[in-house]
C-alpha cells in the first residue's frame, strides 16, 4: 500500500505528467468551445425558411430533369450521336424524390445531442488514450533509463510486485483524470446542445447507450495507457515505446495500407488497427468493397459490405494487452538489471 | 563473529551473441564479519560491481551461494532488503526531482519515517541544497545523495560501490569519518574503492579480487604481513663502514642494495640475525627498520597490475589465480 501511494505521488510530481495532462485537457476544452461556436440554435422561422429553400431546390431539379428528358427524346428522334450522354431509355431521367432534399442542407449546423453526442466520444477517447500512452511510457521509461528503477528494486526486491504496483498507480492516476473529464465532457456538450442546438428526444435508452460508449472510451484509454507502459518497460526507455508505435503505425499500417490497396485486397481496412479502434467506439464499422459495386446510371450503388464489430475489437485489444504486458512482466522477472 | 555477508563459489557469465561469453565471476568467495569496515578491492573490470549487483538481486548468478545477515539470498531478499543499504556503481537519479523529493519517495516506498530524510541530508552535508533539482548537482553531490539514499533505511549492512567517486578531498575525509562513526555504532560497511590509501586508513579487513576470483583476504595488517618481503633498512654509525657491512651481509646470503647513507636488505627473516652478524664484525647499527609495505603495493603485486614502463596494460590483463594468467611483473612500488 505504501508503495502504491508512493508511486501515485511520483506520478503526480512529474512535470511531464502534469504538462501532458494539461495539454490533453486543453485540447478537449478547445473541441467543446469550437463546437459551441460553430453551431447555432434553430428557431421556427429559420426552419420554415429552410423548408422553402428545399422546395425551391426541388422545383429546380424538376425543371432540369424535364429539360434533360426533352433533350434526350429529341436526340433520340433526330438520331444524333449522343456519345453516351443520355441513357437508352429517356424515361429514367427523373428528378430526385422530394424527401431526398433535406431542409437541414439549408440550415446552419446545429448540435442535436441525441444525434451527435456519441460521435464526440471518439475524439474524447482518442485524445485521452494518446495522453495515457505517452504518460504511461514516460512514467516507467524514465525510471528505467535514469536508474530509478534499480534504486527502487534495492528497496523492494519483488520485481513483479514493483512493476504491477507502478502500473496500478498509473491506471489509477489516468482514471482520476479521465472520469472527471468524461463528466465534464457530457456536461459540456449538454450545455452546447442547450444553447446551440437541441436536447430533445432523449430517452433512457439513449442515455444508456451514451454511457456504454463512454465506458468503452474509458476502457480504450486504460488499454492504451497499459500498452504504452508495457512497451516502455520492455524496451527500458520511453523512446522505445514511442519509437515502437511510430514504427508500427508508419511501416506496419501505412505501408500495409498502401500494399493492400495496390494488391486490391478486398476490405483492406480490416487489416488496419484504427478500424478496430473505431469499431470499438461505434460498435460496428461497415466496410464497403467499391470494386464489387455495379453502379448504373440511375440505380444506387450497392457495394459488398463487411461488418467489424466491437466484439472483434475487444478480442484484438485483449490479446494485445495480454501479449505485450505479459512480455513486459516476463522480461521484468528474467532479465538482469544493470 | 557472525558473518554478515557470505559468498561461496559465485559464478556469473555474461553471454553475448557477438562476443561470446565472459566469466565475470569465476568461483568468487567473500566473507565479511559483523561490525567491520571491509574493503573490496580489484582492478577495473575484475567483477566488483557484478558481485554487488548479484548480491542485491539485480542480476542472476550462474552458480554459488550467497547469504546476507544470515539469510540465503536472493530468495530471502525481501526479508533482508530493509536492513541492507546499498549504492551500486554511481547511481543515477531522476534528474528533475529535488534531492528531498528523491529521498522522500524512497522513504515512502520503504516505509521509513519522513524525519529520517532530514537526518540523512544533514549527515551527508546536503541540507541546504536539498531543494534543488538533482540535474543541477555536481558529481560529488550526486554521490553524497547516493550515500544518503543508502543510509536512509538505517541499515545493518551498508554496501557502497566506489563511494569516493567524484568527492573532493574534504568530502573523502568526511566520508572516512562518517564510515568510522557508522562502524562504531555497529553498522557493517562494505566498500569498494580504488583509492587504496583510503582503504588502508579506514578498513579493518579486505578482499582483493582479480578476474572474478579472490586473490587475498583478511585483516589489513595480516594481508600486509603475508606479502611483506622481509625488506629491512639499516644505517651504521659510520657511513664509511657501509662497504664492509655489504660484504659481510652478502656472504651471509642476504641481498643488499647500497645507498649513499644506508643499505636496503631483502629476504631477511629475523632482523636480530642482522644485528648479531654486524656486531661480530664490530659494526654498530644505528637504525634498523623493517620496511612496511603498503596496500597499494600488495594490491599491484597480487593483481599483477603494476605499470611496466613502455607497456600499456589492457583491462583484463591481471592476475588469474589457479589459471595460466601471467605472473606479476616484479619491481612494483616496494619501499616506503
Ligand atoms: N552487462 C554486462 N554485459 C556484459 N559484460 C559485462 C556486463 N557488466 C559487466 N560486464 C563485464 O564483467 C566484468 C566485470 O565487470 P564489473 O563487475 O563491472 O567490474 P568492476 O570490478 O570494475 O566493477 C568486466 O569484464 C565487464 O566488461
Ligand atoms: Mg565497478
Amino acid at each position: 500500500m505504501s508503495l502504491f501511494r508512493t508511486e501515485l505521488r511520483r506520478l503526480s510530481k512529474r512535470r511531464f505528467t502534469r504538462y501532458m495532462t494539461l495539454l490533453g485537457l486543453l485540447v478537449l476544452a478547445a473541441v467543446v468551445v469550437g463546437v459551441f461556436f460553430t453551431n447555432q440554435k434553430i428557431d421556427a422561422g429559420q426552419l420554415a425558411q429552410a423548408e422553402r429553400q428545399a422546395d425551391q431546390q426541388y422545383q429546380e431539379q424538376m425543371r432540369w430533369s424535364e429539360q434533360e428528358r426533352a433533350a434526350c427524346e429529341q436526340a433520340k428522334t433526330a438520331g444524333t450521336a449522343t456519345d453516351g450522354r443520355y441513357p437508352d431509355d429517356c424515361s429514367v431521367i427523373t428528378p430526385p424524390p422530394r424527401e431526398e432534399i433535406k431542409a437541414e442542407w439549408f440550415l446552419p449546423s446545429t448540435f442535436d445531442f441525441k444525434e451527435t453526442f456519441a460521435e464526440t466520444l471518439i475524439p474524447f477517447a482518442a485524445i485521452l488514450a494518446l495522453v495515457g500512452f505517452v504518460i504511461g511510457a514516460s512514467f516507467v521509461g524514465a525510471e528505467w533509463s535514469t536508474g530509478g528503477m534499480m534504486n527502487l528494486l534495492l528497496w523492494r526486491p519483488k520485481r513483479l510486485t514493483v512493476l504491477l504496483t507502478k502500473l496500478a498507480a498509473l491506471l489509477t492516476g489516468i482514471l482520476a483524470v479521465t472520469l472527471p473529464a468524461a463528466v465534464l465532457w457530457f456536461a459540456g456538450f449538454w450545455a452546447v446542445a442547450n444553447f446551440r442546438g437541441s436536447t430533445e428526444k432523449m430517452t433512457s435508452g439513449t442515455w444508456q447507450s451514451f454511457m456504454l460508449t463512454g465506458v468503452r472510451g474509458v476502457v480504450l484509454v486504460l488499454v492504451l495507457t497499459t500498452i504504452g507502459f508495457a512497451l516502455a518497460s520492455l524496451g527500458r526507455h520511453t523512446a522505445m515505446a514511442l519509437g515502437g508505435v511510430v514504427a508500427v503505425m508508419v511501416v506496419g499500417q501505412f505501408g500495409l495500407g498502401i500494399l493492400l490497396s495496390m494488391a486490391s485486397v478486398r476490405f483492406a481496412e480490416a487489416w488496419l488497427l484504427p478500424t478496430y479502434v473505431l469499431a470499438w467506439m461505434t460498435k460496428t464499422v461497415t466496410l464497403q468493397d467499391w470494386n464489387s459495386c455495379n453502379a448504373t446510371y440511375y440505380g444506387e450503388c450497392k457495394p459488398a459490405t463487411m461488418d467489424i464489430t466491437w466484439q472483434q475489437s475487444s478480442i484484438l485489444l485483449s490479446v494485445g494487452v495480454v501479449v505485450i504486458l505479459g512480455a513486459a512482466l516476463w522480461a521484468m522477472r528474467r532479465r538482469d538489471i544493470s | 563473529m557472525p558473518a554478515v555477508l557470505e559468498i561461496e563459489g559465485l559464478r556469473k557469465t555474461y553471454k553475448s551473441r557477438r562476443r561470446g561469453t565472459r566469466n565475470a565471476l569465476d568461483g568468487f568467495d567473500m566473507r565479511v564479519d559483523a561490525g567491520q569496515v571491509h574493503g573490496f578491492l580489484g582492478p577495473n573490470g575484475s567483477g566488483k560491481t557484478t558481485t554487488l549487483r548479484t548480491l542485491l538481486g539485480l542480476i542472476r548468478p550462474d552458480g554459488g551461494r550467497m547469504a546476507l545477515l544470515g539469510h540465503e539470498v536472493p530468495d530471502a531478499l525481501p526479508t533482508v532488503a530493509g536492513q541492507v543499504g546499498a549504492i551500486v556503481e554511481s547511481p543515477q537519479f531522476f534528474p528533475h526531482f529535488t534531492a528531498r523529493d528523491t529521498l522522500s519517495l524512497l522513504a515512502g516506498a520503504g516505509e521509513v519515517p519522513a524525519v529520517r530524510v532530514d537526518e540523512v541530508l544533514e549527515l551527508v552535508g546536503l541540507r541546504d541544497r536539498s531543494g534543488e533539482r538533482v540535474k543541477t548537482y555536481s558529481l560529488g553531490m550526486k554521490q553524497r545523495l547516493a550515500v544518503a539514499s543508502a543510509l536512509l533505511k538505517n541499515p545493518k549492512l551498508l554496501i557502497l560501490d566506489e563511494p569516493a567517486n567524484g568527492l573532493d578531498p574534504g568530502g573523502i575525509r568526511e566520508m572516512r569519518t562518517l564510515m568510522r562513526t557508522l562502524a562504531e555504532s555497529g553498522m557493517t560497511v562494505v566498500l569498494s574503492s580504488h583509492i587504496l590509501g583510503e582503504i588502508q586508513l579506514i578498513c579493518d579487513s579486505v578482499t582483493i579480487i582479480s578476474l572474478g576470483r579472490r586473490v587475498a583476504f583478511g585483516p589489513v595488517d595480516e594481508v600486509l604481513a603475508q606479502h611483506s618481503s622481509g625488506a629491512v633498512r639499516i644505517r651504521l654509525e659510520a657511513v664509511s663502514d657501509l662497504p664492509v657491512a655489504t660484504e659481510a651481509l652478502t656472504q651471509a646470503g642476504i641481498r643488499v642494495t647500497g645507498h649513499p647513507d644506508h643499505l636496503m636488505l631483502a629476504g631477511v627473516d629475523k632482523p636480530a640475525s642482522v644485528t648479531r652478524l654486524l656486531a661480530e664484525k664490530n659494526l654498530y647499527v644505528s637504525e634498523l627498520a623493517p620496511i612496511a609495505v603498503d596496500l597499494e603495493s600488495v594490491f599491484l603485486e597480487l593483481t599483477a597490475t603494476a605499470p611496466v614502463p613502455g607497456q600499456h596494460r589492457q583491462v583484463d590483463e591481471s592476475m588469474k589465480v589457479g589459471g595460466t594468467g601471467q605472473p606479476g611483473p616484479a619491481g612494483g612500488g616496494w619501499g616506503a
